[in-house]
């Protein structure tokens, strides 16, 4: 080994990389500014306007006003917040359709779907996830129609199965709207927590679960004591996500509009009807921030715990 | 064929020292392994001849010209990889090929010359293939032959032969240093495998937390290890390290130990330095040193039988001492040996090393010829 | 192994439950197996009789039915380009560069992706592109889904590039080539079916929407099949059944083509995590 007298060599300016920096800048340039145009502006532009009256068309559509809170106040207005087609109506509405239709429906059936198909023959294996998945993966237009087919008053394949077991039919869209797109909701996203559920159900070593036969664990014993506690990770991520879906889904709106008379109206579509039917932006980006603030409270929770988990 | 330098060459990641202040020099024409446990720099100091890493500090000298700052494609150098990093989408023809065909090379002329190496390395047959469609043995042999196929004035191995199975890497062995007899090229070669070190180089660059031990051909680093590291790291079985309590006077060298006896050695200048600073030493020898030997007759050490594994050629006999460490000795017989509970390894003196408190050599006054 | 007889029709029960679920949720599809091959098909499900492709030949002279099905393509291929070019270009330098503050960026693009929903978001959307002129437009639609598209297509690619082994381009430039020639020779290519999986995701999710176009075309002329459908059964007073079924099958055909050939290359899971 040398002795040389240690003369500390400056830091190069350039270090190696696969990629240099200025042609990393150039590669990212196209994504981020179609990104900035159409996410971030947008987010800020939202709030920006729900603290204007600008309308789509008349004399505010070009000169909006700022008002400060009014359109806050006006969401949030204690005289008529619970009353149908107001806020509240619709905030407390998409509470309950993300209860029963997501954490309930969803998580649930897919829970159990993706227990079931673990056991069972493969061609029924196949058949059931054939059909759960087509219900989540096909157009939501085509979806929104095939529903409108089934639950027809007249012809519908619901209320002729009904008649053909001697029990009453009935117009469910009108009579029972909120549990026909809590139904709809469950049916068109079970595929997304069934899947998520088997791909962890399949990553548990069988060895685990031979153990335990050897053992002389029931099916039901094997579920709750191994492979429930292996797949919490997988259960938290699939609440968080179909959460949030579920919160911000238009598709209801598709087979309801809405209505009737505002009883399946949740957020989004709200949102739609005062911005595009109304066309009062400002009192639409009002809500927009509202839904924004909602999903950032969850993307925050899931993001912490996905980091956590990658540490 | 060129030559390697580093001088006073640090790395680091973040806080991590990587690489610290190493400076070494390998001529042109040297096969020279760098050898070490997993985080100890050897791999980093590859890619630092590479190019795929920038020191923090010092120069990188290839050929005498300093090409710290030079990219990786403008240093002619070679380099197989660990995961032989073979393109998926490209036959072994063109994978062999693509060097010269990023060098301009017309098709007809890099497919030839890619024929004639994979011909030497028994692969010609497979040039239709995809890295996919042929064996283990064969994918490390294309990514040689990706290697040799255009000149270079430095080979770079970074553990060639760790995803094969012991008896292809064997072979793959034989035939790099087949390869290096014929082409006499310049090469540095990182492994954690010290047999294959042993085997391939020149000289030995042993590495620990990022410096390097002891820089030395095989025969030297095996012989005259300069720390206990290299002393355990070196050899298999390992050598027998033993922690000694030593007095000396009348020029006459005392050592004790639980089980151990062992004459008065003779003084030396470097043990005397030693004993300045603690009368704790490390008596070290080496397995194939030690042989049975009958209770209370000449130096020998004891202990109780913990274990007796015949190899066939050889035997391993491990026994336990009361402070729980154990010692091997490699006994060459192919005959079972029948022991009792109580053995007696006996060495004699000449083939004892011994390290002081810090773990380093202590060197002879007059060292004996390698 | 001998089943013993509570194990064996546990198995049986476990087996008719599932095929019971299979079947809930095939009825409200039944109907497509039917009624596009019905000349007659009405809401209920018939059994057609005879078969018959006259349906299909009602929405081929139908010239809205049929622009409505070029819009969604326009608008879907022009999406799915610049999804696939901008995302992969973009994951590359997220993975393989080392600019200052690339991690910071990731996980705010996730944040925003997941914050600016197409519902949170219609009123500035619709007023950026007013602004921009673009509004009734192919345009419109096509940098709107690019933009909303992306985060999410940058981070599927980008873990899919680091789960790529870095040697391969190493590999090309210890060998002589310019990391221009890295890229194209070696890292396209094995990035390749990162770049299929997000582009079929990105098709999918542009061919199937409703909203945006919704809100932001307002011509007949450029609506794609979505709102086509929607406006067939929503505004006529009784919905042209015939049409519709079949109009449905040939919109939906895409979807399930997609669906098959990204399951059969490379295993539906894959797909099944990443619709979002």
């Amino acid at each position: 080994m040398t002795a040389e007298p240690t003369t500390p060599v400056p830091k190069p300016a350039r270090r190696f990389a696969l990629l240099s920096n200025r042609a990393g800048a150039v590669f990212l340039t196209p994504a981020g500014l179609l990104v900035a145009l159409f996410v971030i502006i947008p987010f800020f532009w939202v709030i920006f306007v729900s603290f204007t009256n600008r309308t789509l068309l008349g004399r505010t559509a070009l000169n909006p006003e700022f008002v400060g809170l009014a359109n806050y106040f006006a969401l949030f207005d204690p005289s008529n917040f619970f009353q149908r087609g107001q806020f509240g109506f619709s905030l407390i509405l998409t509470t309950q359709f993300v209860l029963a239709s997501a954490l309930i429906g969803q998580a649930l059936l897919g829970l159990l779907l993706a227990w079931l198909i673990q056991t069972v023959p493969p061609w029924i294996k196949r058949l059931t996830e054939t059909f759960v998945i087509a219900a989540w993966i096909l157009p939501e237009v085509v979806i929104g129609f095939a529903w409108f087919a089934f639950l027809d008053r007249d012809q519908g394949t619901l209320n002729a199965m009904l008649t053909s077991v001697g029990l009453p039919r009935g117009d469910f869209l009108l009579q029972q709207p909120f549990w026909v797109i809590v139904v709809f909701n469950t049916w068109r996203g079970a595929a997304f927590s069934m899947m998520l559920f088997n791909s962890a159900f399949s990553s548990i070593p069988p060895s685990y679960f031979q153990a335990a036969d050897v053992a002389g664990a029931s099916s039901w014993q094997k579920f709750k004591d191994i492979a429930l506690p292996l797949i919490r990770g997988h259960v938290v991520t699939d609440l968080i996500l179909i959460t949030m879906w579920t919160f911000n889904t238009f598709t209801p709106f598709l087979l309801t509009n809405g209505g009737p008379s505002y009883r399946t109206e949740l957020l989004s579509i709200y949102n739609y009807r005062v911005a595009f039917r109304d066309f009062e932006f400002g009192k639409g980006a009002a809500v927009g921030v509202i839904i924004m603030l909602v999903n950032l409270a969850f993307a925050l929770i899931y993001l912490t715990i996905g980091r956590k988990k990658r540490v | 064929m060129a030559s390697v330098e580093f001088r006073h060459v640090t790395k680091t990641f973040g806080s991590f020292n990587a690489v610290s202040d190493v400076s070494f020099a390998i001529g042109d024409g040297e096969f020279v392994c760098l050898l070490g446990p997993s985080g100890c720099g050897k791999t980093t100091s590859l890619r630092m001849i590479a190019g795929l890493e920038t020191p923090s500090h010092g120069q990188v000298l290839i050929g005498g010209d300093d090409v710290t700052n030079l990219h990786p494609k403008d240093r002619q150098i070679s380099m197989v990889f660990q995961d032989y990093a073979l393109y998926p989408h490209m036959n072994l023809a063109d994978n062999i090929a693509y060097p010269l065909k990023v060098r301009g090379e017309p098709v007809q002329k890099r497919h030839g010359r890619a024929r004639e190496v994979a011909d030497v390395l028994k692969i010609g047959h497979l040039m239709d293939r995809l890295p996919s469609q042929i064996s283990g043995g064969q994918q490390q042999r294309t990514s040689l032959a990706r290697a040799l196929v255009y000149p270079s004035r430095v080979y770079l191995f970074d553990e060639p032969l760790s995803n094969l199975d012991a008896k292809l890497r064997l072979e793959a062995r034989g035939f790099l240093n087949h390869l290096q007899r014929d082409m006499g090229m310049t090469a540095v070669y990182v492994t954690h495998d010290q047999a294959e070190a042993m085997a391939l180089a020149t000289r030995i660059a042993v590495m620990d937390q990022g410096r390097i031990v002891q820089y030395a051909p095989p025969i030297e680093i095996y012989r005259r290890p300069a720390t206990t590291f290299v002393a355990n790291f070196v050899g298999n079985p390992p050598m027998n390290l033993v922690p000694v309590e030593a007095t000396h006077g009348d020029g006459q060298l005392q050592l004790k130990a639980d089980g151990l006896t062992l004459s008065p050695l003779p003084m030396s200048s470097g043990i005397a330095a030693a004993l300045a600073n603690s009368k704790s030493l490390t008596l070290g020898i080496r397995p194939e040193h030690l042989a049975i030997a009958e209770p209370g007759t000449g130096n020998a050490i004891s202990g109780t039988l913990f274990a007796n594994e015949n190899m066939g050629p050889e035997s391993l006999v491990t026994i336990e001492r009361p402070d729980a460490s154990r010692l091997t000795a490699r006994i060459f017989t192919d005959d079972h040996i029948a022991l009792t509970d109580a053995v007696t390894l006996g060495f004699s003196p000449e083939h004892i090393h011994l390290f002081d408190s810090t773990g380093a050599r202590i060197p002879a006054d007059r060292e004996q010829p390698l | 192994m001998k089943l013993t007889f509570p194990a064996f029709a546990g198995r049986i029960a476990f087996s008719a439950l599932a095929a019971l679920l299979g079947a809930i949720f095939a009825l409200p599809l039944i109907w497509f197996i039917f009624a596009p091959f019905n000349a007659r098909a009405e809401l209920g499900i018939t059994v057609p009789d005879p078969w018959t492709l006259s349906n299909f030949m009602t929405v081929f002279q139908n010239n809205f039915a049929m622009q409505a099905l070029w819009n969604s393509l326009i608008q879907s291929i022009g999406g799915v380009i610049l999804v696939g070019a901008a995302a992969t270009l973009a994951a590359y330098a997220l993975s393989r560069s080392s600019i200052p503050g690339k991690g910071a960026v990731t996980y705010i693009l996730l944040l925003f992706s997941s914050v600016v929903s197409g519902s949170a978001a219609m009123v500035p959307i619709f007023l950026i592109v007013s602004a921009m002129g673009l509004i009734d437009s192919h345009l419109a639609v096509i940098l709107t889904f690019a933009g909303g598209l992306l985060p999410t297509a940058m981070f599927i690619l980008r873990d899919f590039i680091d789960s790529i082994p870095k040697s391969y381009e190493e590999s090309a430039m210890v060998a002589g080539a310019s990391p221009v020639q890295a890229f194209f020779d070696v890292a396209l290519p094995v990035i390749r079916p990162g770049i299929v999986v997000v582009v079929v995701w990105a098709f999918v999710n542009i061919w199937g929407s409703f909203l945006i176009p919704f809100i932001l075309l307002r011509s007949d002329k450029l609506m794609p099949a979505s709102v086509a459908i929607y406006s067939f059964y929503s505004e006529a007073g009784t919905p042209t059944v015939t049409l519709l079924a079949a109009y449905s099958l040939i919109y939906s055909l895409p979807v399930i083509i997609l669906y098959l050939f990204v399951s059969w290359k490379f295993g539906f899971r894959f797909f099944g995590g990443i619709k979002a």
